[in-house]
């Protein structure tokens, strides 16, 4: 991977960019955490107190995309001994995580017969999952799965907007607290709420959840998706746009993304306005302006604040146009949550620390991004998150190769760019959520006892 | 003259209920009833409850908004429920939910359905109560929610006022508010209609209905699973000769006109088919006709589905014959479709075998059809790509924003709506009974032409 300036490292280890099994071969042989995924996906029913279920592990569902596109679901492992072989062995080159079925998804046929269903999901994760390529119609830098410093913000956004939602400190929807936020490899986050409350929603609530989060509908036959109605906005979306989107929108996207730099561009804004006449006033009074010297910085500027003005002015009362300058920040900004995909319990999702195995090389764009590796992003930090930063398979490769070939194989991630993000996720998710989820069994299992031991008494 | 027929309890069946019974008016089903019920009553009582469900399934996936709901719930619950003694009233609430719930209990499409129109029917009773018929009944589902300390509501109170605001009610604030785990109510938390804070919703009383209803749902839900594990386990085959057939008949239960004895006024001819497939036919007539001309052939779903909505529109026997023949014999001649074909025909028209006069196929028994390789029959807004819907709607003249509405009726698997939609777009009228039948659509299609021709023969005359 290439950043103008940066030279690659150890230019004698580096290692040709690309990707195939061989490679993914080395990546599952020496790198891929097998231990800290395990303990993850066990919620501590991997310990020894008698509270633990030790069936839980070997009902979670996992899918393998093997080389050609041969799919295989419903894999399911009973050790961290037994994942690491198969994943040796098999060398998937995708890994999803479904969610914990009520019995072992290998044994579903024994189960599934008089209509009562006694083969379905228990667990899940809430999980939510966004795609940059969503956006293709507010960004003019990039398209489809390619992504740049300028819209890469985008995906900033997401977290900062969801995180406080789900997780904030002082202010704060819905109270979760393990939360794992993970770049998706090529063109967007993932988000895994871990909580057990969490694990434990049912569709409908997890429909809830995302319908509250859900601002921007698209795909129908208007050009105006965002519909903010009401006199004030509900203060989960007044506090979005407020501490968000309206500093967000005026300082970084106007600019970054020269929404109003050419006649098309304007029109796309001027689509959102449901009034004519006011759309057009401005069209008109733009179209005058063309020829003028403005730089290019300030025309963006200068014309949002002339739209601004004209539409809060005191003439234009009518009702479509009281939060219109609202939904047009709503429309460029706004998460756009893939809503299926948190919806229902048994949706697949691609597994952290997996390697993307597509190539997404734009020649003109800043940097390549390929075949990179899926890892957490800090959401305290996100502004901080670079997206070409992160360990492509190439190079975390020629990372090993760089620091020799030592025997010791429980810490080779160590020695490479892995390392950052394998103890980030140790420290700030997977300790502090499996601290509690031994707390959870424990006082479960001590409130059973209790119950019958009452049960008992005469 | 019948004779009363044996009595029976019902509390032995669906015993899955537990708990109390009802507050006041509005029943929550807890537990069956220790009543005898007649056997006519059973049957009777159910079809009511069934238009009551079925007249809210309509009106739901009209999109109807909330108040017009309400009304509607008055009306069929006046039209279909209510007796003069309120006792009697109850007793028929009560019988007629129980017994659905065996209907309805026997697969988990079923069971889906009859809990959401349960639900929808509950939700707007409840509404319709009284403030303190409401709090003996959410005090009767147990919910242990407290309503808010002064303390914690002076400290959120803008935020309630602003959520308030934010769904288009005043800024003065209701004053009683509970402070419930954000699961409870998912359907305030998916509109946006209530305050969330740590995983807490707060929950005004008037919105209370939400909780109420999610309670409701739940506990009708496991009834239904345990109703159905004793229906499969021991009801269904002791009441194989008295209960079980009527159970079994009552899920199909299809309440308009059958079309099986066509009115002698409306007669059609094979050379007038043609025409009226493009005026009248709805698409999954339009659809055979087209398929059949094209291979003069059709598969034995087809010809069920289309011989007999053709009986129903006035095709007479002998016509019949000589249509399929005209057809068939292009690809079989007309030797085999003496042999082969001739004989279904007759059997359809009732002339055969045990003389069955057969009834056209209703659109929800050819919603359930399941067309395989090679078959035409079937709702093509359920079996249709949505490009050849596309393609087929625009044949018939249907563009633009009509055409969208249709597709997203499709979308949301309300076929029926869709084909109501073609109707009302094809000939510019509102259908406001919703299409239930595709001989009802023919004959509403002809109505409208006919009045047409009528005002059209009115104004050259004058």
């Amino acid at each position: 991977m290439e950043i103008d300036g940066q030279q690659q490292q150890e230019d004698t280890a580096a290692v040709p960019k690309g990707f195939n099994a061989d490679y993914l071969r080395i990546y599952y042989g020496k790198l891929f955490p097998y231990g800290d995924f395990f303990k993850w996906l066990c919620y501590g029913n991997d310990g020894k107190h008698p509270g633990c279920d030790q069936s839980y592990i070997g009902r979670r569902e996992l899918s393998f995309t093997l080389e050609n596109d041969i799919y295989l679901r419903f894999q399911s492992f009973d050790s961290a001994a037994e994942l690491e072989s198969s994943i040796k062995e098999k060398c998937p080159f995708k890994i999803d995580i479904g969610p914990v079925y009520s019995v072992d998804p290998a044994k579903r046929h024994a189960y599934a017969q008089s209509g009562n269903n006694v083969f379905a999901p228990v667990e899940r994760e809430l999980i939510f999952d966004i795609d940059i390529s969503d956006y293709d119609d507010v960004r003019y830098c990039c398209s489809g799965a390619d992504t740049c410093l300028d819209c890469w913000p985008l995906m900033t956004i997401v977290i900062k907007i969801l995180d406080t939602s789900l997780r904030g400190m002082l202010v704060c929807d819905f109270g979760f607290n393990h939360i794992l936020w993970v770049y998706s490899g090529r063109r967007g986050v993932h988000c895994w709420v871990c909580d057990s409350r969490a694990r434990k929603l049912s569709n409908e609530q997890r429909s809830a959840i995302a319908d509250y989060f859900r601002v921007y509908k698209g795909g129908e036959n208007t050009s105006k998706k965002v519909s903010l109605t009401g006199p004030v906005l509900h203060p989960f979306l007044a506090r979005s746009y407020t501490d968000v989107l309206k500093c967000f929108f005026e300082d970084k996207l106007l600019h970054s993304q020269q929404l109003f730099s050419s006649e098309e561009r304007c029109n796309k804004i001027l689509e959102l306005i449901p009034d004519e006449n006011v759309a057009s006033e401005l069209h008109d009074k733009w179209q005058g302006n063309r020829r003028s010297s403005i730089s290019k910085e300030d025309v963006n500027a200068a014309r949002w604040e002339q739209l601004k003005m004209t539409l809060q002015s005191g003439k234009h009362k009518a009702q479509g146009l009281r939060r219109c300058v609202e939904e047009i920040v709503f429309s460029y900004t706004y998460p756009r949550l893939d809503m299926e995909v948190s919806k229902h319990m048994n949706h697949l999702l691609k597994a952290p620390f997996c390697i993307h195995p597509k190539t997404g090389v734009k020649p003109c764009s800043l940097f390549f991004v390929q075949l990179t590796c899926f890892v957490p992003i800090d959401p305290n930090n996100c502004d901080d998150f670079d997206p070409a930063a992160v360990p492509t398979l190439s190079q975390l490769l020629g990372e090993l190769n760089a620091a020799g070939m030592q025997i010791d194989s429980e810490s080779d991630w160590e020695r490479t760019s892995l390392e950052k993000s394998i103890r980030f996720f140790r420290t700030s998710f997977l300790q502090p959520m499996l601290k509690a989820c031994k707390e959870e069994l424990e006082s479960a299992y001590n409130a059973k006892l209790q119950q019958s031991k009452n049960a008992l008494n005469w | 003259m019948e004779i009363v027929r044996s009595q029976r309890q019902l509390a032995a069946e669906a015993a899955a209920a537990t708990g109390g019974g009802g507050a006041g008016a509005l029943p929550t089903y807890r537990v069956a009833p220790q009543l005898e019920v007649r056997l006519e009553e059973f049957e009777l009582f159910a079809i009511d409850r069934l238009r009551v469900l079925k007249g809210i399934s309509d009106g739901l996936s009209r999109g109807k908004r909330p108040e017009e709901m309400e009304k509607l719930v008055s009306e069929l619950w006046k039209a279909h429920m209510r007796h003069q003694d309120p006792a009697e009233t109850l007793n028929k609430d009560i019988i007629s939910h129980f017994v659905l719930r065996l209907v309805y209990c026997r697969t988990e499409e079923l069971r889906k359905w009859f809990l959401s129109m349960e639900m929808t029917l509950f939700r707007y009773r409840f509404r319709l109560e009284s403030p303190e018929s409401q709090r003996l009944l959410m005090s009767e589902f147990q919910l242990p929610y407290k309503a808010l300390p002064h303390s914690e509501f002076e400290a959120v109170k803008d935020k309630l006022s602003q959520v308030a605001r934010s769904i288009g009610q005043s800024a003065s604030v209701e004053s009683v508010f509970f402070k419930v785990p954000f699961e409870e109510v998912p359907d305030l938390v998916a509109s946006r209609r209530v305050f969330l804070s740590k995983g807490y919703a707060y929950v005004a009383m008037s919105q209370v209905v939400s909780l109420v209803v999610t309670q409701f749902r739940s506990n009708i839900s496991k009834a239904l699973v345990l109703t159905n594990r004793k229906w499969t386990s021991t009801i269904k085959e002791q009441e194989k000769d008295r209960l079980t057939p009527i159970v079994e008949a009552l899920s199909n239960a299809y309440f308009g006109p059958d079309y099986s004895q066509p009115n002698d006024a409306a007669e059609i001819s094979p050379k007038d088919i043609d025409q009226l497939a493009r005026t009248s036919f709805p698409l999954c007539m339009r659809h055979m006709l087209e398929k059949l001309r094209e291979n003069h052939h059709l598969k034995n779903g087809g010809r069920m589905q289309f011989g007999l909505f053709l009986k129903g529109a006035g095709l007479k026997l002998e016509d019949a014959l000589t249509f399929w023949r005209a057809e068939f014999s292009q690809k079989v001649g007309s030797e085999r479709f003496d042999k082969e074909y001739a004989y279904s025909i007759r059997h359809n028209y009732g002339k055969e075998g045990k003389r069955t006069d057969y009834t056209p196929y209703s659109c929800q028994k050819i919603i359930s059809a399941t067309p395989g390789v090679g078959d035409y029959h079937g709702c093509p807004y359920r079996h249709f790509g949505e490009e050849n819907l596309r393609a087929a709607l625009n044949n018939m003249g249907v563009s633009g924003n009509a055409l969208e509405g249709i597709l997203d009726k499709v979308k949301n698997r309300h076929y029926q709506l869709a084909c109501t939609l073609t109707f009302e777009a094809t000939h510019n009228v509102s259908c406001d009974t919703g299409i239930n039948h595709p001989n009802q659509y023919f004959s509403e299609s002809q109505k409208v032409l006919q009045a047409k021709n009528q005002t059209v023969q009115n104004q050259s005359s004058t």
